[in-house]
């Protein structure tokens, strides 16, 4: 059996999408089902969390748009999509299986107006600073995680650094040390 | 956070957690390698609680990734493990042609095998003698590190540089391996092996050096693994995973070498699984080359890339065995010049979270030769 194969029996209905590249299957689950969908997935043998990170659409969906309108100024705007707006961020996890060496991207979108996710620091404890990392960088908060604090930014930093809308120069912040004297 | 700042240095006295002594260590401390900081909790010399704090050497790698272009990126990538900054080098290059669905040509393949464990070899002796620093052993370290810089010598000599070596390009490398390198390398192998030989027999049966590593923060290879550790931490452990064996890349399944490993995940089966690696390289290294000389003078380099280089839209992640475990890169391309986003997954990250599990409990002065064992490399961890 085919590692698509394999997995598409493992997800069944919950296999929202499955693209391949090079080798490598990425599939999309729901948000909502993120811990469930895991589990099975851990059961039936990708039990070894290789990373956990997280990435921002939204340069890519501008550029989509960009592109629309260049290629027809003339013609009548398209009718507008029914529905909530495609979701921002996604979070990938990259899983393992240590028995077959066979590996698989599992992706789960996370939309601008609900950035919260389920933690699976329950199921891998290696997920613990990766999901510090995503919150430190885009601000997904992870539900039921045992220390959710700022990794590599300092605490007091405001914005989350890897979001596209974030400029490479930043923004000006500079690290204030605040001793209060009592 | 500027509570905790103020309590920085000791606090002793009836504290919420009982009459415990905060003590901090780092970020620049000459035991802390480099930026690493860690706020311990003790019971007289206990370890109570170990709580690190990294970021300290963080300069947004990933970010600074999404405004250069293929090409560009690549130098950056010699500062995430300077200890051994040609596996970091080879990692990305294989990365980038993987997205781009090229391979590299037998001769470019079998240059960067012998580069990368010539550079596992340097790795493993600094990690080595500086554990051997650490505990009070100061000779094996000069042992040690008068060869890693003829190791170095022949980076210099190979592609101009020593530490920051930035070798090869995506498609291959630049330059044959040097003239005389037949010449020097049986010289070399052999100053290596004496050196490891004179490091064993200093180290491995001395008494003092048992008593202080081994047994000292024993780990098992389930806890390993839900921890996601890698490369020789994992190996100590008892899990025998080699991704040089399990995913072969480049010419490594055409290499015969043994996979070491330890059985109680002790600062001493780390240490042991480090200096019999250094022989397996050697081996390898050995072999690569065998198989170089069967190729004509004249066989291609490089492939021909474009100088542009404009991957198709997707998605990638491809790892390999650098010297501290699984190295990865994952890297989304949009279709233009520059990737979308680049992730890289550097080893020690996921070995040194499990910092707190592995020294809890244990003498302050073993927190330290814990550490060193590790191998973390702030430029990696902190990226």
């Amino acid at each position: 059996m085919s590692l698509k194969e394999k997995v598409e029996s493992i997800l069944q209905s919950d296999l929202v999408e499955l693209s391949e590249f090079r080798g490598d299957i990425c599939v999309e689950i729901p948000k909502r089902k993120v811990i469930e969908v895991l589990t099975r997935l851990k059961e039936a043998g990708f039990d070894y969390l290789s990373d956990l990170f997280g990435v921002d659409n939204l340069a890519y969906y501008e550029k989509a748009k960009k592109a629309k309108k260049k290629k027809g100024e003339d013609e009548p705007e398209e009718p507008k999509r029914q529905g909530p707006p495609p979701p921002r961020f996604e979070v990938i996890y990259l899983l393992l299986s240590l028995s077959t060496n066979e590996r698989l991207q599992v992706r789960v979108r996370v939309p601008e107006d609900d950035l919260v996710l389920p933690s699976v620091t329950g199921l891998w404890r290696a997920a613990n600073w990766p999901e510090r990392e995503v919150f430190d960088m885009f601000g997904v908060r992870f539900k039921g995680h045992p220390n959710l604090r700022r990794l590599l930014m300092w605490d007091e930093f405001q914005d989350h650094p890897l979001r596209k809308d974030y400029p490479l120069e930043g923004k000006g912040e500079e690290r204030h040390l605040n001793y209060d004297i009592v | 956070m500027t509570k905790e700042l103020e309590t920085i240095c000791i606090t002793t006295g009836p504290t919420e957690v009982g009459e415990y002594v905060t003590l901090n260590i780092g970020p620049i401390h000459p035991a802390m390698h480099g930026t690493l900081r860690v706020i311990t909790q003790t019971d007289g010399e206990t370890v109570v609680s170990a709580k690190p704090e990294i970021g300290y050497l963080h300069r947004g790698v990933e970010k600074l990734g999404e405004h250069l272009t293929y090409a560009q990126f690549l130098p950056l990538t010699d500062r995430l493990n300077y200890c051994s900054a040609i596996c970091n080098n080879v990692a990305y290059e294989m990365a980038v042609e993987k997205l781009l669905g090229i391979e590299v040509p037998p001769k470019a393949q079998l240059i960067r095998m012998i580069m990368m464990e010539l550079a596992r070899i340097a790795d493993h002796q600094v990690c080595v003698g500086i554990l051997g620093v650490d505990l009070g052993a100061l000779t094996p370290f000069f042992y040690l590190i008068i060869q890693r810089e003829e190791i170095y010598e022949i980076f210099e000599w190979h592609h101009g540089a020593r530490l920051t070596n930035s070798m090869g390009a995506i498609g291959g490398v630049e330059a044959d391996l040097p003239e005389r390198f037949h010449e020097k390398w049986p010289r070399l192998r052999d100053t290596i092996r004496k050196a490891n030989d004179e490091t064993d027999k200093l180290l491995t049966h001395n008494r003092i050096w048992m008593d202080r590593t081994i047994g000292v923060n024993a780990f098992c290879g389930d806890d390993a693994l839900d921890w996601g550790f890698s490369g020789p931490m994992l190996r100590a452990c008892g899990v025998k995973r080699d991704l040089r064996k399990d995913e072969p890349y480049l010419m490594y399944d055409k290499v015969k070498f043994e996979v070491p490993v330890g059985k109680h995940g002790d600062v001493f089966d780390r240490y042991m699984v480090r200096m019999l690696e250094m022989e397996e390289s050697i081996k390898i290294i050995d072999q690569a080359y065998a198989l170089y000389k069967e190729l004509p003078d004249d066989a291609p380099l490089m492939k021909k890339v474009p100088k542009i280089i404009k991957p198709p839209e997707g998605q990638i992640y491809h790892a390999i065995e650098s010297p501290n475990g699984e190295l990865g890169f994952f890297i989304r391309s949009d279709g233009t010049d520059k990737p979308y986003r680049i992730k890289i997954r550097p080893p020690c990250y996921m070995v040194y979270q499990a910092f707190e599990d592995l020294v809890k409990g244990e003498m302050i002065s073993d927190l330290i030769a814990c550490l060193s064992s590790l191998n973390v490399i702030a430029g990696e961890l902190d990226r």
